[in-house]
């Protein structure tokens, strides 16, 4: 092989990639909390909330789940501002990442919920709790518990997908590694350094996860 | 007047009418036994009186609270009776003492102190106060019911309704469970109890109800009910037992 690395640009446009993963970071940290939030929002709505409500949930999770996440990022980039809808790049991707990872979780923690025993409800009740409060405190936990693996894995996933978004221009690490290697030509060390540091953070993010189970679900209480 | 009132009371399930216009009076400090073959309607029956199941006709009124099929009636009703299960149905996440706590916290707004306090207290009179910070599956099946015992009667309620509580237990720990009711029925507790413990009903009920296809088939205090059963379908159900 006659190929010369070369990683001296390094020196010159390590703030690019660091602005990148900075980009990344809280793309995925928003993304991450707020769309975890609205699936289980969804997955109270579909599986024990108001009859009427259910349908427009399902609706919304199963045009997210059959159709690509770069056609939602663009429908929301491109497509929105004819309806006088306009929206910076970072917060269309992060709108995104919710929107995409809220009906993906939704789907995930409703299964969590769907496998609590009905004795859990009965209990609850005969505690005189209403309805809400037996989904809050009884059958929340429990739930996120059993599929808390599961719903780590499609954070990563979504994490990792969000290299998509530097197609709308938000200035994310792909968007970075793009950049360098536009200024550089050089590919390979440019996607060898941003693949590095995906894995490094894909790692992170799921040891960052596994931790806030151990926060979450103190006692390996079900099964 | 009678604490619980249980008037007409019909329950379908799709077309199998498993209540067929129950009537029962219970008194305040009464313990009740509710015994009879199973689908026979006895849980179902027990089920009805905190609003776990919907009736289709008739009435049932508790201290004046009557089951109304919507959140603000369940949950009066459901303030002055309490449940205990067959499957002891503690919360998997909580440890015995927040299972106490839990429902005072939420349901009533205590504050964490005297909640916690509460819970104490109950569990020290089901005999667990040792196990306070123990989570339901370092527990033995008797003492899993015992917390339940201890949940349900930190909310103060005035009857509690038993469904098989020993039924899920193995033998040896089915007396730790009787021990603890007996000694609410001898604190004045009013107690409705679906049991196949025939020995227990006898020594600490005060009448024994025996339902038969969706009907009271026979009632009457203990003595008179199993010594001296009306009808055939009681004389071969004991006989049975």
């Amino acid at each position: 092989m006659t190929y010369q690395f070369d990683f001296g640009w390094m020196a010159e446009y390590w703030p690019v990639l660091l602005s990148g993963i900075r980009v990344t970071l809280e793309l995925i940290a928003i993304g991450g909390v707020l769309g975890v939030a609205l699936g289980i929002g969804c997955a109270w709505a579909r599986a024990l909330g108001p009859r009427w409500l259910r349908p427009v949930v399902s609706t919304y999770v199963e045009l997210i789940r059959n159709t690509p996440f770069l056609i939602q990022l663009f429908f929301l980039f491109f497509g929105l501002p004819s309806l006088g809808i306009n929206l910076s790049e970072f917060t269309a991707a992060n709108l995104a990442m919710v929107i995409n990872l809220g009906a993906y979780s939704c789907e995930i923690v409703r299964a969590g919920i769907q496998a609590t025993p009905a004795g859990q409800y009965e209990a609850g009740a005969s505690l005189a709790m209403i309805r809400f409060q037996v989904f809050r405190h009884v059958v929340l936990i429990p739930a996120l518990q059993r599929i808390w693996p599961a719903l780590s894995s499609q954070i990563v996933i979504v994490m990792l997908g969000s290299a998509v978004v530097s197609q709308i221009a938000a200035e994310d690490l792909t968007f970075a590694a793009n950049f360098i290697q536009s200024r550089t030509f050089r590919a390979f060390e440019a996607y060898f350094v941003s693949t590095a540091i995906y894995l490094a953070m894909a790692i992170l993010l799921r040891q960052m996860l596994r931790g806030v189970g151990y926060v979450l679900f103190p006692k390996k209480a079900v099964r | 007047m009678s604490l619980i009132a249980i008037t007409e009371v019909r329950k379908s399930f799709g077309s199998n009418e498993v209540l067929k216009g129950i009537n029962l009076d219970v008194d305040p400090g009464e313990v009740i036994a509710i015994i009879g073959k199973s689908g026979s309607g006895k849980s179902t029956l027990l089920r009805c009186v905190n609003g776990l199941e919907t009736i289709d006709d008739g009435s049932i009124l508790v201290a004046g609270a009557q089951l109304l099929p919507d959140d603000l009636h369940l949950k009066a009703l459901r303030l002055k009776v309490g449940m205990i299960f067959q499957g002891f149905n503690l919360f998997p996440h909580l440890t015995a003492g927040r299972n106490v706590m839990l429902s005072q916290m939420v349901v009533k707004k205590t504050a964490k102190a005297p909640a916690e306090e509460m819970a104490r207290k109950m569990l020290d009179r089901v005999g667990l106060g040792h196990k306070f910070d123990a989570f339901p599956d370092q527990l033995s099946g008797g003492q899993q019911q015992r917390v339940a015992i201890a949940r349900a009667l930190a909310m103060q309620p005035i009857a509690l309704l038993c469904d098989e509580i020993t039924s899920a237990l193995d033998p040896e720990l089915v007396n730790e469970v009787l021990a603890v009711v007996r000694e609410l029925a001898a604190e004045g507790m009013t107690l409705m109890m679906v049991t196949h413990e025939m020995r227990f009903a006898r020594d600490v009920c005060s009448r024994v109800v025996f339902m038969h296809q969706g009907r009271v088939h026979e009632i009457g205090p203990p003595g008179e009910v199993f010594a001296n059963p009306k009808t055939p379908e009681l004389r071969q159900f004991l006989g049975a037992h």
